[in-house]
């Protein structure tokens, strides 16, 4: 039996299953980061004293990072525009750009933690690094995540273009909604961890 | 042949609004960067990234993420989850500085036990 409401909406939600799905996902990841969030208050507000992330961290290196994530979201929604326009090449590159701006992403990423452990900064060493990098560790494996389900996408996921065009772009939206989601985070993640 | 036509003109709309949120999120970045350089008091320094935060957040969400022109269930959705999350960050702020459910319970050495609030 097939299963309905993959590519034609429910006509009391005017939804697809997909649609829906990965909304109820992002509800359940806000959480997730809300729940770290909620502890970093909890932590800093109860520490006798704090430092001002631009102390320890390096500001110019995520501010660069910042960018690229933004970016990156650009090329995603323009991959998305790019299939409704019906061109698959263009799609391509969009796509393939996205990738390698969240490839990017965490190479800048490696840097700053091999610059910290360098320094003999761990996540054990105070209240403050372990925070830095559990959210900053917990959002990094989203990046690669979603980096996984694009590169699926932009190879072999992409047969399905020829056979059921609007699957894809249904499921090319989806996973931008995923990607635009990472994105966010980090412009919260960025101000808080390294600016203030 | 006309809806394919209105399509690729709505479409053409969109990717315009894309390049139009790509700039306004750069220079709001540059924003965020440059204000933490001023050295404002904390509070107002983390009211002042919060807010700039969230005008970029909320840019991403209603454009990229297409939330401007959603479905009545999904907005529903969305409401149930801000009201969670809402009470979540309120939890940790509630107890901030001998709040409401957690006070200071530790004493001076010189007090005497089981004498506290």
């Amino acid at each position: 039996m097939e299963i309905p409401y993959t590519v034609e909406v429910r006509r009391d939600t005017g939804l697809t299953n997909g649609k829906i799905g990965i909304w109820l996902f992002l509800a359940s990841e806000v959480m997730l980061f809300g729940a770290l969030f909620a502890s970093y208050i909890l932590i800093r507000t109860g520490a006798p004293s704090w430092p001002r992330g631009d102390t320890i961290l390096n500001v110019p290196l995520a501010t660069f990072n910042t960018i690229v994530l933004i970016a990156s979201s650009v090329t995603m929604v323009m991959a998305w525009a790019s299939l409704m326009r019906n061109r698959f090449g263009t799609f391509r590159i969009y796509m393939g750009a996205t990738i390698l701006l969240g490839l990017v992403f965490l190479i800048v990423k490696y840097f700053e933690y091999g610059a910290k452990f360098e320094h003999n900064l761990y996540p054990s060493t105070n209240n403050f690094l372990a925070i830095y990098f559990t959210l900053t560790g917990l959002h990094m494996l989203h990046v690669f995540g979603g980096m996984v389900v694009n590169a699926y996408f932009w190879g072999p996921g992409s047969k399905l273009w020829k056979t059921n065009p609007t699957w894809f772009t249904q499921r090319v939206e989806h996973s931008g909604l995923f990607w635009h989601f990472v994105d966010l985070v980090w412009i919260f993640l960025f101000p808080t961890l390294y600016l203030l | 042949m006309t809806t394919t036509t209105d399509h690729a003109v709505d479409i053409d709309k969109h990717v315009r609004i894309y390049i139009t949120v790509f700039v306004a999120l750069m220079v709001l970045t540059i924003v965020t960067v440059a204000i933490s350089y001023l050295h404002l008091p904390v509070h107002l320094a983390v009211t002042v990234a919060l807010l700039v935060a969230t005008v970029k957040g909320s840019l991403v969400a209603c454009y990229f993420m297409h939330l401007i022109s959603e479905k009545k269930l999904i907005y529903a959705v969305l409401l149930l989850t801000l009201a969670f999350f809402i009470a979540l960050l309120a939890l940790p702020t509630l107890t901030h500085s001998n709040g409401f459910w957690i006070h200071e319970t530790v004493q001076p050495a010189a007090s005497s036990p089981g004498t506290g609030h």
